[in-house]
């Protein structure tokens, strides 16, 4: 992390003062967003955009690098494989315990807890792997737009 | 060419507005769309699934194909900015 | 649904995408791309269409006018027609 004070053309104190006091937060509100999909409007969608614009606030108000040290670039990837291995592994699964493709319920057999919860704890799964992939993909496409794919620095 | 254009957009504009004449009424109870499935969701989706907000059982649930396509059309195109705009500054130089 | 707020609302979508499509200055198109996503999101919410609304907020008037700024800032930022 580079001096907060240092001077660049283009960077402002007060951008950064208020885009490093605002990041928790956003980061926050998004996990909420995703956890608390099954009582409010929200879900993986939804948080996964917040959080990756939690990153993409990083990039805009200090550079590319500082956002690089908070996630790189091999733990974008890994995001972004997981996320959609944790989606596709939870229907795969559910079709090799007996049930159909994507029907949770079949889970119970894994860990007896009762179908109807499973289906609720099914729905879980799937969105935190669908905001493991959109949150990582918008920081990727953030990153390669921004940098014409050199991905070392940015606006 | 600009006015062939307008011409083009004003007839497919009219056509579409005269097509929304056919539609029910805006929350009407006894258009096709909410008395066929929509009964079935609302009665059935809190006792099948224990998710009281029905919007993420049936994207969850319900239409899990849906949603899953989906998160794979977002990786898909994450893929393709990749490949498409991706190199290295030291290859260049 | 409130017939008045609903064509205060219509009205500005469309005069939002005149001004989209009209105006020569990349930068200002989306911004003002920006500002119809968020009429469309306040469209959705009235409607009573709360999740759509969420998804159009974040992507439509966030993430997305983010990319489209950061496309003009690499390629030119007057519109050549």
């Amino acid at each position: 992390m580079r001096d907060i004070n240092e001077h660049t053309p283009g960077e402002d104190l007060i951008i950064k003062t208020a885009v490093r006091l605002m990041v928790p937060f956003a980061q926050l509100f998004g996990l909420y967003v995703i956890v608390h999909g099954h009582y409010s409007p929200g879900g993986g969608f939804q948080g996964g955009v917040i959080l990756g614009a939690a990153f993409i606030m990083l990039a805009l108000a200090f550079d590319m690098k500082t956002s690089q040290q908070y996630m790189t670039i091999r733990v974008n990837t890994v995001f972004n494989n997981l996320g959609a291995a944790i989606f596709v592994g939870v229907g795969a699964l559910s079709a090799i315990f007996g049930g159909l493709f994507l029907d949770y319920s079949a889970l119970d057999k894994l860990i007896p807890m009762g179908s109807v919860e499973w289906r609720s704890f099914g729905i879980f799964l799937v969105e935190v792997g669908v905001g493991f992939t959109v949150m990582s993909i918008m920081v990727l496409l953030y990153w390669n737009l921004s940098s014409g794919g050199a991905m070392d620095e940015g606006l | 060419m600009k006015g062939l254009a307008l011409l083009a957009t004003m007839v497919t504009g009219a056509l579409l507005l005269y097509g929304t004449g056919d539609f029910p009424p805006w929350g009407d109870p006894q258009d096709p769309a909410s008395t066929y499935l929509s009964p079935v969701y609302i009665e059935k989706a809190v006792e099948q699934t224990h998710v009281p907000n029905i919007v993420t059982a049936i994207l969850g649930d319900y239409r899990g194909y849906d949603t899953m396509f989906e998160t794979v059309v977002i990786y898909c195109a994450g893929m393709a900015v990749l490949s498409v705009l991706r190199r290295n500054r030291e290859d260049e130089e | 649904m409130i017939w008045q707020l609903d064509l205060m609302i219509l009205t500005l979508v469309v005069a939002c995408a005149l001004v989209t499509i009209n105006i020569k200055d990349l930068l200002g198109a989306s911004v003002v791309f920006g500002i119809y996503s968020f009429m469309m999101c306040l469209l959705w919410a009235e409607m009573g269409a709360v999740d759509v609304a969420f998804t159009e907020a974040t992507v439509g008037a966030g993430v997305s006018t983010i990319f489209f700024i950061s496309a003009i800032f690499k390629t030119t930022r007057r519109s050549k027609d």
